[in-house]
Formats: C-alpha cells, structure tokens, sequence
C-alpha cells in the first residue's frame, strides 16, 4: 500500500459518512471492564487494522459488533443509522461477515457444509450440494488453499492452518459490505498468508470495507490504510498507516501513548 | 512505512495433505474401486468404523443361533424378526434426532404408549372415532408432549436429561390413569379396534405386490443415485466410481429380493397359507426415507449436525438453534408415537398399563448406538437405527428361541450396549484429537 493513496483515503474519511461507527461502547464481564467508551468508525472500501496486546478486548469488540453479545452501553450506527445487533443473525442480515478469532466450526461437517453453514442455498426445497461445491472450490483456490485432498473431509481432521483458511473463505464467501477478520493469517503458511492479504486489498478495492485483527504489524501495514490502537480496553487512537511505523505502533500497544506524551493523540 | 520487519515471525507451515486426509469422505476422493476400499480402510483404522461393527456383529449373533437352533432362520422366525424390529427401528430413529444435537430423551416409550392409548381409546366403543382420525390424535398428543419438553430444555434451558427422566415418570403415571380411567379397558388394557390397525403388523401385501413395490423402490434408489452422479459430473466435481454406485444398487436390490423372498415364503404351516411382505416393513421404508432427506439434504437436517458438532458455531452461523432444538424434541416424541401406536400396539394387540416403557427406552437408545450414533452428538444416521433395531429384535428373538429366560436376555443387551458404546466413546477421541 503506497502512502499517498493511504492518505487519499484519509481525506476521503473526513467528508464521507462512515459504514459502521460506534459511539461510547462499553462492554464488561462481571467486574472485568473490557471495553471502556470505545469510539471507532470504519468507511466503505478501508481496511482498518485494529491492534492491541493480548487481553485489550480486540475480539471483544469485533464479538460486540457481530452480535455475540450486546453492548452495556454506548450506540452502534451503519450508515450514519443507529441499530442494535441483537444476535449474529441481525449482523449479517446488515451485510457483515466475521471470522472469529477461535473460528467457530463444526468438526463433524465437511469444508463446504462449513463454509455455507446458515445460508445453504437449495434448489427444490433440498439442499443444492453441487453449487455450494462449485463455489467453495473457487474461493479455497482463490485463497490458494490447495493442501487440502478432498473438500469434502470433515473440518476437524484439518490441520491448523488448514482450519483457519476455510474460515477466512467461509468469511469472504457472501458478498457483504463488512469483513470482520481476527488473526486471519496466524496460523498460515507464507504463500496462504499473502493470498489473505490479497484477498484483503481485493476486498476493499470492491469497496468493502475490511476490519483486521492482527499481532503481525509487517501484514499489518501491507494492507492497512488506517490503524487502530486498543489500550486495556480504551481506544488509544485511529491513525493513517503512513503516519505510523513498527516502532511508534509497538509504543503505542505496549504504553498505550506515543513519546511520553500521556494523552491519546490519534483523531477519533 | 516499513516492509521489513526483523521481529515478525514466520507462520508454521501447513502439513502435507495425506496426514489430514485420513478420514476424508470416501466416496469423494476416490477415484477407482480400489481407491474406494482403501480409503475406507483408512477409515476404519482412524475409528470412523461406520457400520462395520455392527454388521460384523450382526452377522456374528445370527451364526451363534443359527448354530444353536436350526429353526432361527426358518422364513417364518426371520418375518417374526422384522416384523419385531419395528419398534426398536422406531424408536432408535426418534432417538436419532435428539442424539445428534448430544442430547438424550428417556420418555419415548412412555410418551408414545400415552399417544397409543389416546389412539385405542377414542378408536373404540362408545367413541368410534375413525381409525385414522384416531391415529392422529394419538401422534397429536406425541408431538404436544415433545413440544412441553423441549420448551422447558429450550427456553428454561433445563438438561434434557432431567427433563426426560421426570417425563419418563410422569409420563407412565398418566399411562396408568388414563387406562384405569378408561371404561373399555379390561384387565389394565384396550384392546385393538380397528382391523387396519391390526394389519399394520398381522397383515401383509400380496405376492405381487411385494414385487411390484420392491421393484419400484429399487428403481428409485438407482434413478436418484444415477441422478446426483451424472448432475456432479456435468459439472466437474469430484465423483464417487460409477462401479462403486452400480455394486450400491446391486446391493440394495439383493437385499430388497432376499426380504421378498423370505417373506413371500408360506409361514402359516400346511393348513393356513400366510405370506407375504408384512405391512410394517413398507411403512418403516418411507418412514426412513423421509427422515434420512429431512435430515441429509434440508436445512434443518444441517442445523442439527452443526449444533451436535459446535453449538457456539451454529449460533454465530446465524442459525436459530432453538428452534432446531425444539423441533428436534417434537419429532422425537412424534416418532415414538409412530412405534407405539403404528407398531406395538398392531403386534401385541392392546395397549396395557404394564407397558414397560423404561425398558423400550433403554432399547430405543441402545438401538441408535448399536447402530453408530453418537452419545457425544453430531455423528449419526437415520439408518443406522434400522441396523441398531435388527440387532436388538435378534438378540431377542434368538434368545427366546434357545430358551434363555428375561435374566439372561436383559443382561445380554446390557453387554452389547457397553460395547457399542465403548466403540463410540474411543471413535470419538480418535476425532477429537485436538
Ligand atoms: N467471555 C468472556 N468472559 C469473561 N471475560 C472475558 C470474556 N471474553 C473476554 N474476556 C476478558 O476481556 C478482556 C479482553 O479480551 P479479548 O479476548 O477481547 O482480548 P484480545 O484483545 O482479543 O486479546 P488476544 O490478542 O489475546 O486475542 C480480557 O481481560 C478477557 O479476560
Ligand atoms: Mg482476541
């Protein structure tokens, strides 16, 4: 991603009305505060890394947008209108798909069973198994997931990596206006990874708007045009990718501030 | 902005294919016979035994009976099997449906004697009603009382377990008031009305009947089989061996000509000529039918898999699991319902306040088991109870034969539920090896 097209976004960022914003999420478990006032908008066609340590309630909050669970406080909007994302069902029903971080997949059923879990397409009231192959062997070889002998061997007797690109394909099957992806390439091979990672610019040059969860700032500034930085669940900050780099991104996870400066500084 | 980053550390790579290809479906990625059966093997030895056991076991039950009485597979003994398999298959295959979801419902007996007694109730004198009307009221009540249970698992998120066991007690307290408040009934039981009622076991199809409709249903297995292959190949997709489906429908077609035979063979002795495929063995046939494309080629059939396999997925998968699991519950109930009122009370005659509806329990779960479905959820067949049902009814019926009393033949049962069981918890940590 080159800066000057990362910044041409940035501008159009400021005029534009963003696709999903939240406003003063909160989100808690018993006593553990794991979202405090989080504010954080994505547009169509951005790629949005959200970075944080371990624990900073990265996939609490993308578990908050996707109607895991609703939040204690604060407002959703998408498309500058406030909605309230009950269940996963009311999520996709507004066009967002996510990959979550422990995947969710059902071992016993197959890659393509998995890969069109709750929106089968059928044909004579039956399930249509000779399209649903069609289509998940075009976006397992898009995602250059060749490994694997037969697409229909059942989920758990994948390996790892195996495992988590048939959920990156079960998340970029549909078309949707938001992909959700947390650690999307952590278990990848060098090849399968870039393949995400061109998935990912793919996506957003479609002008679906891409939120990614990642530990690996090298990806993260491959394809990022904005980075959003958690701190112990407080939004540090969303900053150009060009205005970052590795070193001011890890002080940034790390101390939750840049350059001794106490206060957030990145535009919310 | 940087590209290189000493600290960034590369993914671990994929392993080779063939060590996750072990337990791959295999039909798909065969492309020969000889692929087919040792794909099958790697299956085997991987603990997705499928039917193996069961068949083995089957095969091993009938030659001890056979050995120790030679009048076990005379074609009258072999015609009382099938038609005695008929409530275990039932039974096993309402099982099926809240098994798979790794749940458990211990009220099938009792519920589906309630929906018998209804059904000989309102079936006999003062009443009249109708036999068929009758029958639907009986499978009405069946399916209300799936209904109250699963809403209590459901909504009030109580265990099935529980909730099924005090429906067990319940349920055959309301037996016995329902009886001993019936002014028909003599001696704590109703006795059958209706004549259909009674043919359903003790009546059979003609001859040639049984032919035509056998030829009918050979037919149809071979036309859709030839259908899914040609409609996959048209479009490229990987298909099983056209040898590996015509040996299928080989198969299927030798086992539907040996049941016609064994049944169209005179079992009534030399004064009355009785033959003929017993009606039961029909209705079984488009009861497994039915279920096996609601549960292997429609939506809900998938939900109940994904949920017995991960209910967390399913759910964030959008799907409503709890009505899945509500529906799940009803057809369990509603099923019982059909081998209680279609199936026993045909065979035995009457429907009476000593049902032992805990015992039929027992068989029901041991008949899905037996077969290969899973205590643990999400693995299972419909057809699988089918098996499940012929080995209990031959571990009975041979029994009987060579004289061992209840004693030996409840503790027989015990033993080959263990068994499968044991294969079924050791299948399952063989797939859940992460
Ligand atoms: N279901 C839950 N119940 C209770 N506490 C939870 C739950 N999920 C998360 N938490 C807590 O919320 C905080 C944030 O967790 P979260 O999973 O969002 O972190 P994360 O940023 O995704 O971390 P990682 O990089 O390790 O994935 C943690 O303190 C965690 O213990
Ligand atoms: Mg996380």
């Amino acid at each position: 991603m080159s800066t000057s097209s990362a910044e041409a976004r940035s501008q159009d960022r400021a005029s534009a009305t963003p696709l999903l914003r939240l406003s003063k999420v909160d989100k808690h478990f018993g006593p553990v505060q794991a979202l405090t006032g989080v504010d954080l908008a994505i547009y169509p066609g951005e790629v949005l890394a959200l970075v944080g340590d371990n624990g900073a309630g990265k996939s609490t909050m993308i578990k908050t947008i996707s109607g895991i669970w609703a939040p204690d406080g604060g407002q959703v909007y998408w498309d500058g209108k406030e909605v309230h994302v009950r269940n996963p069902r009311d999520a996709s029903a507004l066009g967002i798909a996510t990959m979550y971080q422990d995947l969710a997949l059902c071992d016993n059923l197959d890659i393509v069973q998995n890969m069109f879990l709750g929106r089968e397409p059928r044909r004579f009231g039956l399930l249509d198994e000779t399209a649903m192959e069609i289509a998940a062997r075009k976006t397992l070889s898009d995602l250059s997931v060749t490994t694997v002998r037969s697409i229909r061997q059942p989920v758990g007797s994948l390996s790892g990596g195996q495992r988590q690109a048939v959920a990156v394909a079960r998340a970029v099957l549909e078309d949707v206006r938001l992909v959700i992806m947390d650690e999307p390439t952590a278990a990848l091979g060098v090849s399968q990874t870039a393949m995400v990672l061109n998935l990912v610019k793919t996506l957003s040059d479609s002008g679906v708007a891409v939120l990614i969860i990642s530990h690996n700032l090298v990806d993260v500034f491959k394809v990022a045009d904005h980075i959003a930085v958690l701190y112990l669940g407080q939004l540090v900050g969303t900053y150009p990718a060009g205005e970052l780099d590795t070193q001011r991104a890890v002080e940034l996870i790390t101390t939750g501030a840049l350059g001794g400066s106490s206060a957030a500084e990145g535009r919310k | 902005m940087t590209s290189t980053d000493p600290g960034a550390v590369a993914a671990p790579d994929v392993p080779p294919a063939d060590v996750a290809a072990v337990v791959a479906s295999n039909e798909l990625v065969a492309d020969s016979f000889s692929e087919y059966l040792s794909a099958q093997w790697k299956r085997i030895r991987s603990g997705e035994s499928g039917t193996l056991p069961v068949v083995v076991g089957l095969i091993i039950i009938v030659a001890i009976f056979q050995a120790k009485n030679s009048r076990f597979d005379s074609t009258g003994n072999l015609t009382n099997l099938i038609e005695q398999s008929g409530v275990f298959i039932l039974l096993g295959m309402a099982e099926v449906f809240v098994l798979l979801l790794g749940e458990i419902d211990l009220s099938t007996g009792f519920v589906g004697a309630v929906g018998a007694a209804i059904t000989a109730e309102l079936n006999a004198p003062p009443h009249n009603v109708n036999w068929f009307l009758a029958v639907l009221a009986g499978l009405a009540a069946c399916a209300a009382i799936g209904l109250i249970q699963g809403l209590l698992i459901t909504r009030l998120g109580l265990p099935s377990f529980v909730v099924t066991l005090a429906g067990l007690l319940g349920w055959g307290g309301f037996l016995l008031y329902l009886i001993q408040h019936d002014k028909q009934a003599t001696g704590g039981s109703i006795v059958i009305n209706s004549s259909v009622l009674n043919d359903i076991v003790n009546g059979s199809l003609s001859n040639t009947a049984g032919w035509i409709v056998i030829l009918i249903a050979v037919a149809a297995f071979a036309a859709t089989s030839l259908l899914r292959h040609r409609r996959r190949q048209a479009n490229g997709l990987v298909t099983a061996p056209l040898s590996l489906l015509v040996l299928k429908v080989a198969g299927v077609a030798a086992a539907g000509i040996v049941l016609v035979l064994v049944c169209n063979a005179n079992r009534g002795g030399a004064l009355v000529h009785l033959s003929g495929v017993p009606w039961v063995v029909p209705l079984l046939a488009v009861v497994l039918v039915v279920y096996s494309v609601l549960l292997g080629r429609m939506r809900f059939g998938r939900y109940v898999y994904a949920i017995g396999g991960n209910a967390e997925a399913a759910r964030r998968a959008g799907i409503r699991t709890n009505r899945v699991r509500l529906l799940s519950f009803v057809l369990c109930s509603f099923t019982a319902g059909l081998a209680i009122i279609l199936v026993y009370f045909s065979e035995l005659g009457s429907i009476s306040s000593d049902f032992d509806g805990g015992n039929y329990v027992l068989y029901a779960v041991a008949a899905a088991v037996i077969g290969g479905t899973s205590l643990f959820g999400g693995r299972g067949k419909m057809s699988f109870a089918v098996l499940g049902g012929i080995v209990i009814a031959t571990i009975y019926n041979g029994m009987a034969l060579i004289a061992i009393g209840a004693a030996g033949q409840e503790m027989v049962i015990a033993i080959v539920l263990l068994a499968a069981v044991t294969v079924d918890a050791v299948a399952h940590r063989g797939i859940s090896r992460r």
